[in-house]
């Protein structure tokens, strides 16, 4: 008997045999853009609070204020790299597990991009972000995105992407439509998402 | 556990008992109706919808008229990136795969990310049989799970049941799958979404072993793709020390450019969002310059055929391999809005499972595969909807004429017969005038002793005095007295 992954793909050979098919050429790739115009800031400023997540703008000077406003009672967790100080927050060395992880109400990331189509943030996981169980279990997110890392649309984004790294999109706090297809917001995921957009001064 | 689908009826017969509920016809109506009108409104806002459909289509045909390099391909940066890559004919040996996984670990339990795969091949029961527990974690499979039902769509299993009878479902059956629900309950959807999280959470943090499928690969980089919205598919994937992933073959795409028509063509015509709350991506095992890798220390990812590259075969079904498991079909079908899902007896239901099932599982084996291409009034609107281009439609009839030439020899059926005697009676003129003096007679018996399933819900019309043959021919084309 062949083992199965020889013999699925000569059926996969077989069934593409004398197939004369061409597929059609690829779309043409539009230009990216370089820089984060205020309009596109905006933009995602506007489509991020569509979700029903927190949004302030500020400016970088203004930030651990603002952070410190955020945050919720009880504990909060910072990746190692995090460029910004937050008071009393638990530095991230990788060894709490997820049931203590459980027990911590907050947690400040920075970000790797932000979409203004779509109002989505994307997180590589770098330093400045932390491994992914520290930005997904507890219930508060409060997300740092300068501005100068806004792009327009997702082609933007991809192309900015390093599929080697994990990457974790996040569009609003977590939600359902399975009860009557009605948008709920809050399950498994943060149910407080809080985006903070800075600019330089 | 939930039920199962084998042993369904036919769909005319499904489908007239589907029918006959009315709390399941409110249900649907509703729901589609929301989600009809969602998708519309943000498919509005995206002024080059008809090229990005286009350019959608394209990435999947390209990938599957190459798919054996490109499973080649997957295999090696898979590897490479620390996973282990297993092959499976069919749903037993995945299934097999998968348990022998979990046995390894001594795991009692695990805990899945919505997947339409793992339901094709019935890897819950079949894991139930090895004495390892699955629990479902996105909320409309837990409602199915513990609803003891079967799943009525592909995005929104629980799409037949209303928040009156979840609520009834969580306070008669969560305490026997662990966390009880809260006594004061209501029929809230955020109440209800409130009590799945506390019940799943505890299940979340102990669980060894995960289990997912993938909305695409990208064979050039070794990367899987998990499109959700509760946060469910990132526990999964996330905290237990082992992941498993099944993906069928024809998920895989090129490039990781690919994704990008797909990204955008997905949630828009799935929920009807921009862009779904989570979307998760990684690539084999995420190791961190110190402590613990990022993520599960152990991946498999295991490649799927189960019918596929049957369905691959096929040149004018092969496009059903595009689907990317939107279900905007099933929202804008007529037949669905009235049948619903259970109908279809299949995971698959709707517009595309009409045509998936019968490619999948071949026909003229068994009645209820194929009476699914006959499912449809052909209107053609899951066509319009579909965000890869499948043309459901020209499927459909291309299915149902291999429905009819695999019926041919033996006992013919009623149509089979009737076309024969069409054929024979017009073949000659004298044949087709004697045959017309008959009709009024035979119209007469057809409506007392007919087959019911056409005159029940149709009149027969009354047959004319004189056939227009007969009144040509007496009047010679009407230029004599017409008496």
């Amino acid at each position: 008997m062949t083992d199965a992954r020889t013999e699925i793909l000569a059926r996969v050979r077989e069934a593409l045999a004398g197939s004369a098919v061409e597929p059609a050429p690829p779309s043409a790739r539009r230009d990216l853009a370089s820089v984060a115009t205020p309009e596109v800031v905006d933009l995602f400023a506007e489509r991020v609070a569509d979700y029903r997540a927190v949004v302030e703008r500020c400016g970088a000077d203004d930030l651990e204020d603002r952070i410190a406003a955020a945050l919720p009672a009880g504990q909060v967790i910072v990746p190692s790299g995090l460029s910004v100080r937050v008071a009393d927050a638990i530095v991230d060395d990788g060894t709490l597990t997820a049931a203590e992880l459980d027990r911590i109400a907050a947690v400040v990331t920075e970000a790797r991009v932000g979409i203004a189509e779509t109002g989505t943030i994307v997180l590589d996981h770098t330093p400045d972000q932390g491994r992914r169980a520290i930005s997904l279990v507890p219930d508060t997110h409060i997300c740092v995105v300068r501005e100068d890392q806004v792009v327009p649309d997702v082609p933007d984004a991809i192309a900015l992407l390093d599929p080697a790294r994990p990457l974790t999109w996040i569009s609003g706090p977590s939600a359902t439509s399975d009860i009557e297809l009605d948008r709920v917001e809050g399950v498994h995921g943060p149910r407080t998402l809080h985006v903070l957009i800075t600019h330089p001064e | 556990m939930s039920g199962t689908f084998v042993g369904m009826p036919a769909f005319p017969t499904a489908a007239r008992e589907a029918l006959a509920d009315s709390q399941l016809r409110h249900n649907l109506a509703h729901a589609t109706g929301t989600i009809r009108a969602k998708r519309a409104r943000v498919v509005a806002e995206v002024p080059d919808w008809e090229e990005l459909r286009l350019a959608g289509a394209a990435v999947k045909e390209r990938a599957l008229l190459d798919l054996d390099t490109q499973l080649v391909r997957l295999e090696e940066t898979l590897t490479a990136n620390g996973a282990t890559v297993h092959w499976a004919r069919d749903a037993a040996e995945a299934n097999a795969i998968v348990a022998s996984i979990a046995k390894t670990h001594a795991a009692e339990e695990v805990v899945k990310v919505k997947s339409m795969v793992t339901q094709e091949i019935g890897l819950n029961e079949a894991l139930a049989a090895e004495g390892i527990a699955a629990w479902e974690t996105d909320l409309a499979e837990l409602i199915v799970q513990l609803g003891d039902d079967l799943p009525s769509h592909i995005l929104v299993p629980a799409i037949h049941r209303n928040r009156a009878e979840i609520r009834e479902i969580f306070r008669s059956r969560m305490a026997a799958a662990g966390r009880p629900a809260p006594s004061d309950l209501t029929d809230e959807p955020a109440v209800l979404a409130a009590a799945a999280r506390e019940h799943l959470r505890e299940k979340f943090l102990r669980a060894k072993v995960g289990i997912s499928g993938a909305n695409f690969a990208v064979a050039e980089t070794g990367t899987l793709v998990v499109v959700e919205s509760e946060g469910n598919g990132r526990m999964c994937l996330t905290l237990p020390e082992v992941l498993v992933s099944v993906v069928g073959i024809e998920k895989v795409v090129s490039r990781w450019e690919d994704l990008d028509p797909l990204l955008r063509l997905l949630p828009r015509s799935s929920t009807g969002e921009r862009m779904n709350p989570y979307t998760s991506t990684w690539s084999g095992i995420h190791a961190q310059e110190e402590g613990p890798s990022d993520g599960p220390q152990e991946v498999h990812v295991v490649l799927l055929d189960n019918g596929r590259t049957r369905a691959l075969a096929d040149e004018v079904g092969r496009q059903a391999l595009r689907c990317i498991r939107c279900s905007a079909c099933l929202n804008v079908c007529p037949v669905y809005e009235r049948t619903g899902g259970h109908a279809y007896g299949s995971v698959y239901p709707g517009p595309i499972g009409a045509i998936l099932n019968p490619l999948l599982k071949g026909v003229g084996h068994d009645d209820q595969t194929d009476s699914l291409p006959y499912a449809s009034s052909l209107c053609g609107a899951c066509f319009e909807v579909c965000p890869v281009r499948i043309d459901i439609p020209s499927v459909l009839v291309d299915l149902r004429a291999q429905v009819v030439d695999a019926h041919r020899g033996g006992v013919p059926k009623p149509e089979a017969a009737a076309m024969k005697g069409a054929a024979y009676v017009l073949g000659r003129s004298p044949r087709l005038s004697a045959l017309e003096r008959l009709t009024g007679l035979g119209m007469r018996f057809a409506r007392r002793f007919g087959p019911t399933a056409w005159t029940g819900a149709r009149d027969l019309p009354d047959a004319p005095g004189e056939s227009f043959r007969a009144w040509w021919q007496r009047t010679d084309g009407g230029r004599k007295d017409d008496a």
